[in-house]
């Protein structure tokens, strides 16, 4: 009895299995499209880079540029506030990282950074808080004059985006 | 509990119908011959409230959407072209708007009312949790529809709030794109928020479905939390006795909700929304509608990311295990004299972080807002499970009948040992 029954009982199971494998594959592979049809799509993509001539900056002006939809911070600054960026021992940081990295050499004076707070996206006010940066009106983070967190609840420091001199008084983002 | 249906088609053609779909016969045992313990207060018709309310939100959500077009670059004057130039968009828009509150308060009062009657205990698990489904779907729904407007608000709202998922770790940044369809949020995520907030109230009336066919399958809980022992001596009839105050409790608070449309219709909302949307600037204090403000606070106490987000999500999650966390026998507060007064400590702390929440995370508020998570957290998981122990009951009536006559000065005095009569085992 057994005998006769086994090899027809494997048969069946395998057929169970592999139908049921390739119904899991066709599902995922609907799903799929679903679920992909919710990241940036190729019109978001295309606003890919933005020209900024620096020129009409003066020392100690902040001026905000738009890049990917995101206000992007461009700051003149004074040497006295560059000297306090890097006057900060790093162990002192939240998220440590030096001045110098933050900036393109030779273009000392200029920060680029994204205006978003790394806490939860609100645009961060200039020119306010204790660290001759940024104060975050949403929940009180502050930024010092290189961009980088000095009060919580932000984690990080406001991130540098791709950019480039094209001239000594043109940026290119992205 | 389920009460037998008793219905009888009296037409021949009733008697057709009943016999191929038993449609009649289920509204009739479900709202006419359906048993309500005896003892119910005024805190029992807040189910049928928040049943008008959702019906009050579809009918004026849809429609709203007539005449409304989800796309960043005219959204806003969407909204004002219903203000000004739809015939009685005015209404319908403030209907709508001021309708989200007046759900939430219904909500909180019907939350509250089961949580002081210990109306989460077995058998009522399952109702009590398809009720933070709920609660959750109507928060959802709430947060996206504010975004339609798209004011200043919507739009750091809608930032601020996706940002939480960021903070789960690794994959939260793409998350949040994917939330957005974009780098920061804008037309894409306007568009399918529209939809959602179409789809959610319709998936919020299904779990209500569920909700109800639950309630009615393990009877109501009532204010002295004890069994219905017979139907005879300890219920009425839905209809007409639950009906009528129903109906009456809906037009108190149809009243209530009017002086709102026609007096106060921006009192609940913030002016900040009447400035259109802009990327580039952040209001200087923003702080979400008043239903959300105790978990702002929650949010904003914790000075680390991550936690932030876990403990505000935490704070509703805890909600789903009330029924293991309290370890009580006895349901209702009234027996329970210990655990009456930390409900009110409870109550205090909710609003109070409701408060803090619309205050600048500054200072004294923020030290106090830390106080008071703590508490929140500490009576779920700290006093409910203790509290069960420690706390000496007081002595139950011996049915719902005999309360009811001892409150009317009768003599039904019989009263037995507190646990005596305790629900059916915990599961
Ligand atoms: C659970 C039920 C619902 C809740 C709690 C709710 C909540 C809200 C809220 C808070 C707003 C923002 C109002 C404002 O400030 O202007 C809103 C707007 C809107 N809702 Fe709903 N809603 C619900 C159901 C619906 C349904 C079923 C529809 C149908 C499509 C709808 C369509 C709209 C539209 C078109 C707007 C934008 C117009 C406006 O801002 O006034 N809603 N909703
Ligand atoms: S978003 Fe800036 S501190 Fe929260």
């Amino acid at each position: 009895m057994a005998h006769a029954e086994t090899p027809q009982t494997t048969r069946r199971d395998f057929l169970y299995i592999a139908t049921g494998a390739v119904g899991a594959v066709g599902v995922a592979g609907m799903v799929w499209p679903f679920v992909a049809q919710l990241q940036p799509d190729a019109s978001v993509l295309a606003l890919s880079t933005t020209e900024v001539d620096l020129a009409p900056i003066a020392e100690g002006q902040i001026v905000t540029a738009q890049w990917r939809g995101k206000p992007i911070f461009i700051f003149n600054r004074a040497p006295k506030d560059v000297e306090a960026a890097r006057a900060v021992p790093l162990k002192d940081l939240i998220d440590p990282q030096s001045d110098q990295d933050r900036v393109k050499a030779g273009h000392d004076n200029w920060l680029v950074v994204i205006g978003i707070c790394t806490h939860l996206g609100c645009v961060p006010i200039g020119h306010q808080g204790n660290y001759d940066g940024w104060f975050c009106p949403c929940h009180g983070s502050q930024y010092d004059s290189s961009g980088r967190v000095r009060v919580g609840p932000a984690p990080l420091n406001l991130p540098v985006p791709p950019y480039t001199f094209t001239s000594d008084t043109k940026i290119t983002i992205g | 509990m389920e009460g037998h249906s008793t219905y009888q088609p009296k037409s021949k053609v009733a008697r057709w119908f009943e016999s191929r779909l038993p449609l009649v016969g289920l509204v009739h045992s479900s709202a006419i011959a359906y048993p309500v313990p005896k003892n119910l207060n005024y805190f029992w018709t807040f189910g049928a409230i928040l049943t008008l309310m959702l019906v009050v939100q579809i009918l004026s959500g849809v429609v709203l959407a007539m005449h409304y077009t989800a796309y960043a670059p005219v959204s806003f004057a969407r909204v004002e072209h219903i203000m000004r130039d739809v015939d009685f968009g005015w209404l319908i828009r403030y209907i709508h708007a001021n309708g989200a509150s007046m759900f939430f308060i219904a909500v909180y009062i019907h939350m509250f009312r089961g949580m002081y009657y210990g109306s989460y205990k077995a058998p009522r698990e399952v109702l009590w949790i398809l009720g933070v489904i709920i609660y959750l779907l109507m928060m959802a729904t709430a947060f996206m529809g504010y975004v339609l407007p798209w004011g200043q608000m919507s739009y750091w709202g809608a930032t601020v709030i996706t940002n939480l998922f960021s903070a789960i770790p690794i994959v939260g940044e793409t998350i949040v794109q994917w939330l957005w369809g974009g780098y920061s949020v804008g037309d894409p995520t306007l568009n399918r928020f529209f939809s959602l907030h179409y789809l959610l109230p319709f998936m919020i009336a299904g779990v209500v479905i569920l909700h109800i066919w639950a309630l009615h399958h393990v009877g109501q809980n009532n204010p002295d939390g004890i069994d219905v022992k017979s139907v005879a001596k300890d219920t009425v009839p839905f209809t007409p006795y639950a009906t009528i105050k129903d109906v009456f409790a809906m037009v108190v608070f149809l009243l209530f909700f009017s002086w709102f449309i026609f007096y106060a219709p921006n009192y609940m909302g913030h002016p900040d929304n009447y400035i259109p949307a802009n990327p580039l600037s952040t209001p200087a204090h923003i702080v979400p509608e008043w239903y959300f403000l105790p978990f702002y606070a929650i949010l904003r106490s914790i000075p680390d990311k991550l936690g932030g987000v876990i403990c505000m999500f935490g704070a509703i999650a805890v909600l789903a295990f009330l029924p293991w966390l309290d370890t009580s026998r006895v349901r209702s507060a009234k027996y329970r004299p210990l655990f009456r007064q930390f409900f009110w400590i409870f109550s205090i702390v909710a609003v109070g972080l409701g408060y803090l929440g619309s205050q600048p995370a500054e200072g004294g508020y923020v030290i106090a807002s830390r106080i008071f998570t703590a508490y929140y957290f500490v009576h779920f998981l700290v006093i409910l499970p203790l509290l069960g122990f420690i706390e000496k009951p007081k002595p139950l009536p011996a049915s719902i009948a005999d309360a009811v006559l001892a409150k009317n000065g009768g003599a039904g005095g019989a009263t037995v040992v507190a646990g005596a009569s305790a629900p059916q085992t915990k599961g």
